[in-house]
């Protein structure tokens, strides 16, 4: 054992290929130089150097093991015995590492020991925890009481055990995990997609260490199926379009608080907030055509509208001329209306040609074609 | 030193390490959440810390006690609320409309020695109740239309499938708290034909949107037309023989004297026309 303890491979390996120095060479059974020796040396290896063969003798063992070649397995006592010797016994140094002897001369093993075992009662023993936390403490498994934040004392382990736990700070669980879609069905048997996360902390640290197997996944099919049942309890429209929002979630953490009440679970739901809810992806068109369609109802009404206000104004404009207009004919009928007629006749006749016939005992004789043609070859002199 | 004391007391110290292992064998540590079948020579004799309802955590037996050591075996059952999964199945409605339920149930056992003798162990009772829940969500739910499978009546239903589940667990001595539909979802087939119908019903929605829309705007231009007609009349009406001169005026305006086609038109007046009634200078 010391002596495995005490082989090193490099020194292996300086003497592989050389003159083996506690073989001839020619050993009967024993290894040749070149190759190397298979056996380890040691006392704790069988084969070594025959039996009664002089030569060099294995540098590698013991003087007291090596007892003219009768050779033993180490026992208890040896072991006992080589630990007395102290450090470097074991040729080398097996075992433990060594440290230098105290003044008196006895070992610093206690003193170590007593150490770590000191270390182990005031770290098992005292517990210090943050304000956010609480620690169930249990005495051979019995519980016992719990503590809050700040330094706390206990018996050490094994007999005092404490599990703290971060109480306060609340956890978000969203459903479902990842992106897949998550059909739930309306009371209208249609489907929506639906994603939501679920916010709660721990009530009772008690019930929830002791009272259910896996709280949080007890959560989180506790919130699936209030979430399920709510949604299946109004139609799509009101999913969808938002109007039902806020009563279905609601619903759902209150249906979840009294589910997880019963099991006491010790958990306090504090909210359930729908992340997303949007139609199927397989008929997200047909939806995004009834958006379309109410975005084109929209125009067509804003559209109507502009129309209506133009012909309002204009009618209202219209009237308020005549009336002006009006007003001032009722004060004077007569030349007023005269003064209109002849300032409608100067614009009027202003911009035509006129012909004035005499029409008693004429045949009037109109070169109609004529007048257009010379009408129209005017503009055309005037360029030149 | 030590091997003297190791070689005079060899007996001494295999018997004092014999002491300890049966002290230690004799001592039971049960966690709070954990209760324990006492069992001699095969025979159930007596429970720590099973389950009783409304105890304080700290009051109910668990931490250390005592057994006889090789003589006494102990069965360890689990004390709290256990969850139950029951598999994805295929429900009929009354109206021949399938529905694939995942359902759940928790329960806890409160007849530890009863479950020892009739189950063993709690997976061994949860694979003696998975048929019996099957059988019983389905009978219950199979007796229900399919609209009244999805919402609220769900809730009655659920409470006869925890009695009737209850009922059977009780013989294990275990206790049913909770039958929950997790999910309830259309199978394939219908999956595809609830989108189809869901299409069909947006499609329809999306025409009566567009029309109503149309529908609308016609009110609304109408309606415009209609007050203005009234104002019009409401100016007008006050003199007609005064506007038909007012609008004739502005007609010809617009009509002869329109400075976009200036020139076009020739007019042909008789020396009798009124506009040139004052050319005889009478």
């Amino acid at each position: 054992m010391s002596g495995i303890g005490s082989f090193r491979p490099g020194q292996w390996l300086a003497m592989a290929g050389r003159k083996s120095p506690w073989g001839n060479g020619n050993n009967a059974g024993g290894s040749g130089g070149d190759e190397p020796p298979a056996p380890p040396p040691g006392d704790g290896a069988p084969g070594g150097d025959p039996a009664g063969t002089p030569g060099p003798r294995n540098p590698w063992l013991k003087p007291d093991d090596y007892t003219g070649g009768e050779r033993r397995s180490p026992n208890i006592e040896d072991i006992f015995r080589s630990k007395r010797k102290g450090p470097g016994g074991g040729g080398g140094g097996g075992g433990f590492p060594s440290l230098p002897p105290r003044a008196n001369g006895k070992s610093w093993w206690p003193l170590v020991a007593g150490s770590i075992a000191l270390l182990w009662l005031f770290s098992s023993s005292t517990h210090q925890l943050s304000p956010k936390e609480q620690g169930i403490v249990t005495t051979f498994g019995k519980y016992s009481h719990t503590i809050g934040s700040g330094v706390n004392f206990t018996f050490p382990w094994p007999f005092q055990t404490v599990q703290t736990r971060d109480v306060t700070s609340v956890t978000n669980d969203v459903i479902p995990e990842g992106e897949g879609e998550n059909l739930v069905l309306t009371s209208d048997q249609n489907l929506i997609d639906l994603s939501y996360q679920v916010r709660w902390n721990i009530k009772n640290l008690e019930q929830f260490t002791f009272a259910s197997t896996d709280p949080q996944n007890t959560v989180r099919d506790v919130a699936e199926a209030a979430m399920r049942l709510s949604v299946a309890e109004v139609p799509l429209k009101a999913v969808w379009d938002g109007t039902g929002r806020g009563q279905l979630e609601a619903n759902t953490r209150r249906r979840m608080q009294d589910i997880l009440d019963a099991y006491r679970a010790g958990v306090n739901v504090i909210g359930v907030d729908i992340k997303k809810a949007d139609p199927p992806e397989k008929v997200a068109d047909a939806f995004q055509k009834v958006n379309v369609a109410q975005q084109l109802a929209e125009r067509d009404k804003n559209n109507a509208q502009a129309w209506a206000q133009q012909t309002l104004a204009r009618a209202e404009g219209e009237a308020a001329a005549f009336d002006k207009v009006y007003a001032e004919y009722k004060l004077a009928p007569e030349v007023t209306k005269r003064r209109m007629y002849y300032e409608t006749m100067e614009r009027v006749l202003s911009a035509n040609d006129k012909v004035v016939v005499e029409a008693n005992g004429v045949t009037p004789y109109l070169p109609l074609p004529e007048l257009r043609r010379r009408a129209q070859e005017a503009p055309a002199a005037g360029g030149q | 030193m030590l091997t003297d004391l190791w070689q005079r007391n060899k007996a001494l110290v295999l018997a004092g390490i014999a002491a300890v292992l049966v002290a230690m064998s004799s001592v039971v540590i049960v966690p709070e959440t954990q209760q324990v079948v006492v069992v001699r020579l095969g025979e159930p004799v007596r429970k720590i810390n099973a389950f009783k309802p409304n105890q304080e955590f700290g009051s109910t037996g668990a931490g250390i006690s005592w057994r006889i050591p090789f003589v006494e075996q102990l069965v360890w059952i689990d004390k709290r609320l256990l969850s139950f999964p029951m598999e994805r199945q295929t429900v009929l409605s009354t109206d021949q409309l399938r529905l694939e339920v995942t359902a759940y149930a928790r329960f806890r056992v409160i007849d530890p020695v009863k479950m020892v003798k009739t189950a063993g162990s709690t997976d061994r009772v949860m694979s003696q109740l998975q048929p019996i829940m099957t059988s019983v969500l389905r009978q219950e739910l199979g007796k229900r239309t399919f609209q009244s499978l999805l919402n609220a009546e769900r809730g009655a239903a659920m409470i006869r499938i925890k009695e009737n589940l209850d009922k059977q667990a009780r013989e294990y001595g275990a206790q049913v708290i909770d039958v929950r539909i997790q999910r309830a979802d259309l199978p394939a087939g219908a999956l595809e034909s609830a989108f189809a119908r869901m299409q069909a019903a947006r499609e329809q929605e999306a025409t009566t949107i567009q029309a109503q829309g149309q529908k609308q705007a016609q009110l609304i231009t109408s309606e415009a037309e209609a007050r203005a007609t009234q104002i019009y009349a409401a100016a007008f009406g006050k003199d007609p023989a005064f506007y038909d001169f007012y609008r004739a005026m502005k007609s010809y305006d617009a009509t002869f004297a329109n400075q976009a086609n200036k020139g076009s038109s020739t007019i042909i007046l008789s020396p009798d026309n009124e506009y040139l009634r004052q050319f005889k200078g009478r």
